[in-house]
């Protein structure tokens, strides 16, 4: 934190402005993949979603490090928090990646099932 | 700010908070309940990622996931679809609770007592105002749109196709693959005038606006779903196969339809639930978040109290405590921000 109180202040209202900010475009970024906002435009979904996940990850930044006060901590404490939370990293793919092949075996069992009526 | 009022804690005897912390040094020169509580909630960071994480499993395993702009287009008071708006509001409604948590350490830490009071308490507001946002959206999910822990009304189609008029021939109504739909549920009365009452967009086919008056359905005025005679000929009286809709034993509306496209195309279908672990997962999940909020402000509440009887005021610590709720505080508007990527952006 800034050591003045009026410095901080300041901080602290331009960080909850740029998270407004994040927030609508956020927002609006979600809508024009949905083809909302250009009448019936669906833009990418792998661009859309990457930019949306990016866009989050800055506000958890943003709150983690100025509102929680991260920023201003001794390493160690900020390490001992943040390093465990990228297991989660793994945890995400791993899982992710199951899901999906959980749908791939229904689609196999499905024409499984169609073979052995067709006999 | 920290190592200023760790210093004056260092030099202040009278200080037995950290008693059973007190070392030559202050480990991560922190005090010990601060660290502790940045431990706890990287522990329910964990929690939270274990159940978001579980909402994605399950939606890549699905062949289809409702569409999260078509099930949450609610707004109070208004007709029509406006897509994540009453998301976006409780979104602010929380960032800016965060806002004022942060205004009200800082007023500790020059301990200005009146002024984290004021900050403390438009704090508790904002997380009041979140909560009661959180209760209407989940009234009109339970209350009116009938989706339950396991029961999923909201279904995606995976083919493109034509939905039957009553007549059961094609109407004009057609659908893409991907598109999602709200299942309606009809009540069965004993007398005409209950069922279109209850169902009043059965009967009300020729004024999409005008069926919203009815209260039944959020999602009525949109979505087409009345216009072009679609099911204006019966008030589904009973459970049972009416020419364009199954009526299934607890009321819920399974239109029919033809498939236009692909492998099936021209087989007959009628509208199937969507995945039930949605309704499962979007009400624990929300839910667990709700119930963070609602315990925050019941803390928020009592140390602010605790701030105006001046009980901090001999820790000369700079309000530690508040400082410590605030770190929960932002901590519960961090987990939403993933909430909201999560369930309603993504």
């Amino acid at each position: 934190m800034a050591h003045d109180y009026t410095g901080a202040k300041k901080i602290a209202l331009k960080t909850i402005i740029i998270l407004a900010v994040v927030t609508v475009i956020e927002v609006l970024v979600a809508l024009t993949g949905k083809g909302y906002i250009i009448d019936g435009y669906h833009a990418p979904k792998v661009i859309m979603n990457t930019l949306m996940i990016g866009m989050s990850l800055y506000k958890a930044y943003l709150i983690v490090f100025e509102f929680m006060h991260m920023k201003y901590e001794a390493k160690g404490l900020m390490l001992s928090v943040l390093l465990p939370v990228c297991l989660l990293i793994w945890a995400i793919i791993a899982f992710l990646y199951e899901g999906n092949a959980w749908k791939g075996n229904r689609v196999k069992i499905q024409e499984r099932n169609k073979i052995e009526i067709a006999k | 700010m920290a190592t200023d009022t760790l210093d004056k804690k260092h030099t202040d005897h009278d200080s037995t908070a950290n008693a059973s912390w007190d070392g030559a040094e202050y480990p991560f020169k922190v005090g010990y309940g601060k660290l502790m509580i940045w431990y706890f909630l990287l522990s329910d960071a964990f929690t939270f990622a274990g159940f978001l994480i579980a909402y994605g499993t399950l939606r890549f395993s699905m062949p289809s996931w409702p569409v999260p702009d078509y099930v949450f287009s609610t707004f109070p008071f208004l007709e029509g679809h406006h897509p994540l708006l009453f998301v976006t509001l409780m979104t602010f409604v929380l960032l800016f609770s965060s806002f004022t948590m942060i205004r009200a350490v800082q007023e500790g830490h020059r301990e200005n007592r009146r002024g984290v009071a004021i900050w403390m308490g438009l704090t508790i507001l904002g997380g009041l105002g979140f909560l009661g946002c959180q209760a209407w959206e989940w009234t009109t999910l339970i209350g009116k749109e009938h989706m339950s822990v396991t029961t999923n009304p909201f279904g995606t189609h995976t083919e493109a196709g034509i939905y039957l008029g009553a007549d059961g021939k094609e109407s004009a109504e057609t659908f893409k693959s991907g598109s999602t739909y709200l299942m309606h549920r009809v009540t069965f009365g004993d007398t005409h005038e209950a069922a279109t009452a209850a169902h009043g967009e059965a009967t009300a086919p020729a004024h999409a606006e005008g069926e919203a008056a009815t209260g039944e359905t959020t999602h009525a005025a949109e979505m087409a779903h009345a216009a072009e005679g679609g099911h204006g000929a019966h008030a589904y009286a009973a459970p049972g196969d009416y020419p364009d809709a199954v009526v299934d034993e607890r009321g819920f509306v399974h239109r029919k339809y033809i498939v236009s496209e692909g492998e099936h195309a021209g087989s007959t279908k009628s509208e199937a639930f969507g995945p039930k672990a949605f309704g499962a997962l979007f009400f624990f999940i929300t839910g667990f978040h709700g119930f963070h909020v609602f315990s925050g402000v019941c803390f928020l509440l009592i140390i602010m109290i605790n701030v105006l009887s001046g009980i901090y005021v001999s820790r000369r610590n700079g309000n530690e405590m508040v400082e410590k709720i605030g770190l929960y505080w932002h901590f519960v508007d961090l987990v939403w921000v993933f909430v909201f990527l999560v369930f309603y952006l993504l």
